[in-house]
């Protein structure tokens, strides 16, 4: 099997287990989108302090990981309005959908969520459909 | 405590995303890329995430919080307008740079300028996004 393969599975499992943690200790779903997003419009000043602390451990771990590793690869754009553009699109849609990857895809889906079940299969498909057009046709990215 | 399970929850995720490759931007695109050079990894992260989170929802019936308070009920909302619309935008963002939120904030540490710049673009739609879910109510409201 495919090394990138398996460290997606094991990965995985981390991020399951996560959710599992956040989930059964602190009654939480583990969704980066509405963590941060609740932070930044105010809607979760209540409990302010679990999600800085989420955040901070999101943050520095990586970073610890990568560092004693010499690096990690990101291969993020250098194109700055391809980011900008995407970078709000991102927090826009998110927002607007109660969800992103981790809280309608991981933790929606495995409950049997149908409005996770629904977003998932739109942003993969409007994802799919941009890279179609703006790497194959336009060249973009 | 709720802060130090936090923590750690946030810890294990921003390893798993580290781990899995999420945080490669080629990985995500490659993934979304299916009439180009097709990536199946992401389906084994989200097949290895799914899993356990199947399990831990298993684990709730009947039962509270470790430190308190209620699990989150199922939401009775229909997948709606807004919902749609707010997964496009986003699937169509996360489809032109291959970064999502988690990762977004996982690669601040090692990912540059970009993903700064990336991550205060984020914020900015996020603060953004209550003024357009308003008006989208209020034209839906109209009709």
């Amino acid at each position: 099997m495919h090394i990138d393969w398996i460290m997606g599975l094991a990965g995985g499992v981390l991020i399951g287990v996560a959710g599992a943690i956040f989930l059964l200790a602190n009654g939480r779903i583990m969704g980066a989108s509405g963590l941060l997003g609740g932070l930044v419009d105010g809607t979760g000043q209540h409990d302010w302090a679990e999600r800085a602390a989420f955040i901070a451990g999101l943050v520095v771990t990586p970073a610890i990981i990568a560092f004693a590793m010499g690096g990690a690869q990101t291969h993020l754009t250098g194109n700055i309005a391809v980011i900008l553009i995407a970078g709000i699109l991102v927090g826009i849609g998110t927002r607007l959908a109660n969800g992103c990857t981790s809280g309608h895809g991981v933790c929606g889906i495995s409950r049997l969520s149908l409005r996770g079940i629904v977003a998932t299969v739109f942003y993969i498909g409007a994802g799919g459909l941009t890279v179609i057009i703006f790497k194959h046709l336009l060249g973009i990215i | 405590m709720r802060g130090l399970i936090a923590f750690v929850a946030g810890a294990v995720f921003g390893a798993g995303l580290l781990v899995s490759g999420m945080t490669d931007t080629t990985k995500v695109q490659g993934w979304l890329d299916i009439f180009g050079d097709w990536n199946p990894t992401l389906a084994f992260v989200m097949g290895g995430a799914i899993i356990p989170m199947a399990i831990a929802w298993r684990f709730t019936i009947g039962r509270k919080p470790v430190l308190g308070g209620s699990f989150p009920p199922q939401s009775d909302a229909k997948p709606g307008r807004n919902l749609v619309i707010g997964s496009t935008l986003f699937g169509a963002g996360w489809g032109l740079a291959g970064l999502c939120p988690g990762p977004a904030m996982a690669s601040l540490g090692f990912g540059g300028s970009g993903a700064i710049l990336f991550l205060v673009a984020m914020m900015a739609g996020m603060a953004a996004a209550p003024t357009l879910r308003s008006r989208l109510d209020a034209q839906s409201a109209a009709v």
